[in-house]
């Protein structure tokens, strides 16, 4: 096949090179993987009896394009509940498949031929991509370690330009678990509406919020009208394999992203909103799962200290972002030696952007056994590196 | 975190494993061990905390034990209303555990022994003839499933990815 077959904007996305050590990693024996960007836990029973309940009653069909009307207002209810923002169920809120589809629709409903899309890094990696796919030119900030890797409102104000559509906030954050304070997003919602921009704000990890309290961008003055939310049920629920998510927000471009979604999803699958509407009832597990991840992030924090990485505290998701700098290895040979030493898998920092380079992260959402056998084991490489 | 707080985890974490030691009980609660022994010793003192025990399920490790659980009808002495008799049966240490229940009977008595017989043999020379006791019903355990929020069985449980962004 010609190159030339392939859309240029498809074609200059470059397949990293590091995807050969994720095959590696995947197919090793009795290695640790601190890789993972998911529950270890089964989604609770009472949510998989649900499902399998409505597939006993022949639940099968497609649903509305805006998904199933006995979830979408539980969900406004809850959104109402944590944050005091009111979303109509009819028209403001749209189940999606999974945050992904939200995100991409949410991308293709605002953005013209070379808009601007502001985002932070270091960052989830399918932001800078999806946003090349839908047309757009994503714009890069760099966090940092001594700021706890916060988005500035000076930064971002420094980035924009006449071009400048959206700013996208990810926040608790992945990879590097960095949360925000209501004050910083503030700061931002003053650059958002003097510039006349579009927030759009992933907050799948808000529930994984271990110190202080979420604050839903959506519920700042002013900012409902201007914010795209998008958040689902794959983390704090451990549903990621269910793929539901949902977008709310001001009624044109939620309309515009189910314009989109009709045509090229049609809708979520029915299974698995019939298991959320239930996800929605399970509040105890959730909080179960949030103390345990609470419990694993102060053990793992402490230990990356005592084997002598410097680590940022993080306060949301279920990640570590210790620094590797001291061993005067990049992220990619210390992910990769670890792994073939030690066979412990850690994610190398700068996958999620240059300003990632020099940090690895470290999921916690593994047993404590798995975290206190996987710290042992880098422990030991640690002490062999650090010398040479 | 409030004092009341930090023991109700700290009795969660030692239900969970209670081989845990306490410098790790402090890491997870973000507290200083010292702390956590202070709290385990007054849990301790106070009978909050009775023993530390393992859940053992013993037909896998091939020790064949038999255990049954009793309904107990009694009836009620004026004074002491069903503790008295209640007791008198909590010290065999055959019977593992004794709960007043509502409805059709009011003991729930488990007994544990190595056979089938010694166990019948025990209900029906120590628990039946107990002068307040009026009749029991004796259910032999077949299987468990459960004891004690464990899940003897292990749950099929899928193969995470190695790597997931």
């Amino acid at each position: 096949m010609r190159t030339s077959s392939i859309a240029d904007r498809v074609r200059q996305i470059r397949g990293s090179g590091i995807r050969e050590f994720f095959d590696i990693a995947q197919r090793m024996e009795g290695a640790i993987s601190l890789g993972v960007g998911e529950p270890d836990f089964v989604t609770p029973w009472s949510i998989r009896e649900a499902c399998i309940f409505s597939l006993e009653k022949g639940y099968t069909s497609y649903t509305s394009n805006w998904g199933l009307p006995e979830l979408r207002e539980p969900i406004s209810d809850k959104i109402y509940k944590e944050s005091g923002v009111y979303y109509e169920p009819e028209g403001e809120i749209l189940i999606t498949t999974g945050v992904s589809e939200a995100f991409d629709l949410a991308l293709r409903a605002i953005i013209n031929s070379n808009d601007e899309i502001i985002l932070h890094e270091p960052s989830y990696v399918s932001y800078k991509p999806c946003t090349v796919f839908a047309g757009g030119a994503p714009v890069c900030v760099d966090t940092e370690v001594g700021d706890e890797f916060r988005l500035r409102a000076e930064k971002i104000e420094e980035k924009i330009t006449e071009q400048t559509k959206a700013v996208i906030l990810s926040y608790p954050n992945n990879p590097t678990g960095a949360t925000m304070r209501k004050k910083d997003l503030e700061e931002i919602a003053e650059v958002v509406n003097e510039h006349d921009l579009i927030v759009i704000s992933d907050e799948i990890y808000g529930k994984l919020t271990y110190e202080g309290k979420h604050t839903c961008f959506s519920s700042l003055n002013g900012m409902r009208e201007r914010t795209i939310l998008l958040n689902g049920f794959s983390k704090a629920y451990a549903m990621t394999g269910w793929r539901i998510g949902y977008a709310a927000g001001n009624k044109d471009i939620i309309e515009a992203m189910m314009k989109i979604h009709q045509y090229i999803m049609l809708c979520a699958p029915i299974t698995a909103q019939m298991a959320a509407v239930e996800a929605l009832r399970c509040d105890d597990e959730v909080e179960r799962m949030v103390s345990e991840y609470n419990k694993r992030r102060r053990l793992m924090v402490e230990g990356l200290t005592e084997i002598g990485l410097s680590c940022f505290e993080p306060k949301g998701a279920f990640y570590t972002f210790p620094s590797i700098e001291n061993t005067g290895l990049t992220s990619e040979e210390f992910a990769k030696r670890l792994l073939f030493e030690e066979k412990v898998v850690v994610i190398p920092g700068s996958i999620f952007g240059a300003c990632g380079e020099g940090f690895i992260r470290c999921s916690y959402a593994v047993s404590q056994y798995e975290l206190k056998e996987a710290l042992e084991r880098m422990g030991r490489f640690l002490e062999k590196h650090r010398i040479v | 975190m409030k004092e009341e707080g930090k023991e109700e985890e700290i009795l969660k974490i030692l239900e969970e494993n209670a081989r845990i030691s306490d410098k790790e009980i402090a890491r997870m609660l973000g507290i200083e061990v010292n702390e956590v022994k202070e709290i385990i010793s007054k849990l301790e003192r106070a009978g909050v905390i009775r023993k530390y025990k393992a859940v053992i399920n013993y037909e896998k490790a091939g020790i064949e034990t038999v255990q049954a659980l009793i309904d107990v009808k009694v009836s009620p002495e004026r004074n002491t209303g069903y503790d008295s008799v209640a007791e008198r049966i909590s010290r065999f240490p055959e019977v593992k555990s004794v709960r007043l229940v509502s409805g059709e009977y009011d003991l729930s008595v488990l007994v544990s022994g190595k056979t089938m017989h010694e166990v019948a043999y025990f209900v029906a020379e120590k628990i039946a003839p107990l002068e307040q006791v009026r009749n029991t019903v004796t259910h032999f355990l077949l299987k468990t499933y459960k004891e004690n929020g464990e899940i003897y069985e292990e749950e099929e449980k899928g193969e995470r990815l190695a790597v997931t962004l």
